[in-house]
């Protein structure tokens, strides 16, 4: 089987992944935060395993500013519903996952107002066309990363540095580049960063979170859910301390054991190699997909651009069909339509039918990238 | 003379984060339950020697952990 979802979520995960969860399955079981005896002190080392690995792998660094939330989504919402109050502005991209597109949406129902930068047909966009847009009262920048439908990266260092310059806060949404592109809050500018942990950080679902820079200051942002923290147990109202301000409820430290071991392996085989890995069989794949005739790639067609996803459409064939051909007959799982971003298929003018989403990662090879050109040219064969 | 102090913390994250860098920093630390008599909300505490109170305090600051406050105990 050759899977190439890695966009959606990324598999197989790294051996020491299963053998961390497998491990806290065992021996540790507590809940941190919580009880104080050895097993939850286990448990607690274990979470500050993970924001440490984080921190390093983010360039932040107290590991304290990384907090944990059950996906990118999550932590999407608490950014942005907490900087947000009726009567303001924000700025965001043209390549926006609903994620980020629909708080902003609900939003806009209580009075903010949106503006969306517009992007080439490409998904590119130049920092500047962000900045034609910023008022005096723009209170956020949201800018997705890179793109989950065509892989196109915005280019975030220039963004930060206007966003600094503006002195505007930037929110960042990394889910499909934390783990594959290198990433620095401090150099690239950037406030708060959402991460996804189960895709290029390669651990488990329901694992994700937020990292604040340093100089952001938390006292702007309310925490969108409150709860308990197991700290300041008498007090009835959230603690304004990180990372407990926006942690309330019991953790997902199983996820997080992973996630611990998850990062650990990025950061040992190097985010640049993973990604010159990634580029490597974009290239392959780009190359290999422009020779078929009735395909066309959407994007950049540059895996200096992009990351490591490579969406097309084949003339005259839904993309549903198409995936099911892939899967049934050649065993390759792919995920085809709007993969929850209309705006982004906007840009790329592949709306309303979407397109066929190839994603390789870490442990894809070059055979599987050749096999499944091969598959596509069979597949574009077909009569329709 | 007193021959140990304890670091009163805000949660079991700063608790756990405190005993590492004071290790790291090279400093006897030990994560203990709270002494019942210092009442505190979290239940983690750090015991350290006394004699470290203020290379221990100065760790931390630069690591960014906070604290609740530090106590000296009588021998
Ligand atoms: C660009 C982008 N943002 C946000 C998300 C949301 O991530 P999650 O579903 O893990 O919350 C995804 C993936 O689903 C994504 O691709």
């Amino acid at each position: 089987m050759i899977y190439l979802d890695n966009a959606a979520t990324s598999w197989p995960k790294p051996e020491c992944v299963i053998e961390a969860i497998t491990r806290f399955l065992h021996d540790v079981g507590a809940s941190p935060g919580r009880s104080g005896h050895r097993l939850a002190n286990e448990a607690e080392r274990i979470r500050l395993d993970a924001r440490e690995a984080l921190g390093e792998l983010l360039g932040v660094s107290n590991p304290l500013r990384i907090v944990f939330t059950s996906n990118a989504t999550t932590a999407l919402n608490i950014a942005i519903q907490g900087l947000l109050p009726p009567g303001s502005h924000v700025v965001t991209s043209g390549i926006e996952h609903n994620a980020a597109m629909r708080p902003l949406r609900m939003l806009e129902q209580r009075g903010v107002s949106i503006s969306v930068a517009p992007c080439g047909g490409d998904a590119t966009m130049h920092a500047s066309a962000l900045n034609d847009l910023i008022r005096p009262e723009t209170h956020l920048i949201v800018a997705n990363h890179a793109s989950n439908v065509s892989g196109t990266l915005l280019p975030i260092r220039q963004i930060g540095e206007l966003a600094s310059a503006r002195g505007i806060p930037l929110l960042v949404d990394a889910a499909q580049t934390a783990g594959c592109a290198p990433i620095n809050l401090t150099a690239d500018h950037i406030d708060i960063l959402a991460f996804t942990g189960h895709k290029g950080l390669l651990g488990p679902t329901g694992t994700g979170g937020l990292a604040f820079r340093e100089d952001f200051d938390i006292a702007r942002l309310p925490p969108l859910i409150c709860g308990g923290t197991g700290s300041r147990s008498e007090d009835q109202v959230q603690p304004d301390f990180l990372p407990d301000r926006y942690e309330g409820g019991t953790s997902n430290i199983l996820g997080l054991a992973g996630l611990a071991a998850s990062v650990r392996y990025v950061l040992e085989r190097g985010v640049e190699t993973i990604r010159m890995h990634e580029a490597r069989l974009t290239g392959r794949l780009i190359d290999g997909l422009a020779r078929v005739p009735r395909v066309a790639i959407v994007g950049p067609c540059d895996p200096a651009k992009q990351t490591g996803i490579v969406s097309f459409v084949i003339d005259g064939m839904p993309c549903s069909e198409a995936a099911l051909v892939l899967d049934e007959q050649f065993d390759i799982m792919c995920r085809p339509g709007l993969h929850c971003a209309p705006l982004a298929h906007r840009s790329l003018g592949t709306l309303p039918d979407g397109t066929v989403r190839l994603a390789p990662g870490p442990f894809t090879t070059e055979r599987e990238i050749d096999q499944t050109i091969s598959a596509v040219a069979k597949l574009a064969e077909i009569e329709s | 003379m007193n021959t140990v102090a304890i670091i009163l913390v805000y949660s079991t994250s700063h608790a756990i984060q405190a005993e590492r860098v004071l290790k790291k920093a090279g400093l006897a630390a030990k994560l203990i339950p709270t002494p019942r008599q210092l009442s505190s909300d979290c239940g983690s505490a750090i015991r350290i020697d006394a004699a470290d109170q203020e290379a221990s305090t100065a760790a931390l600051e630069r690591a960014g952990v906070p604290i609740d406050r530090l106590v000296a105990i009588g021998a």
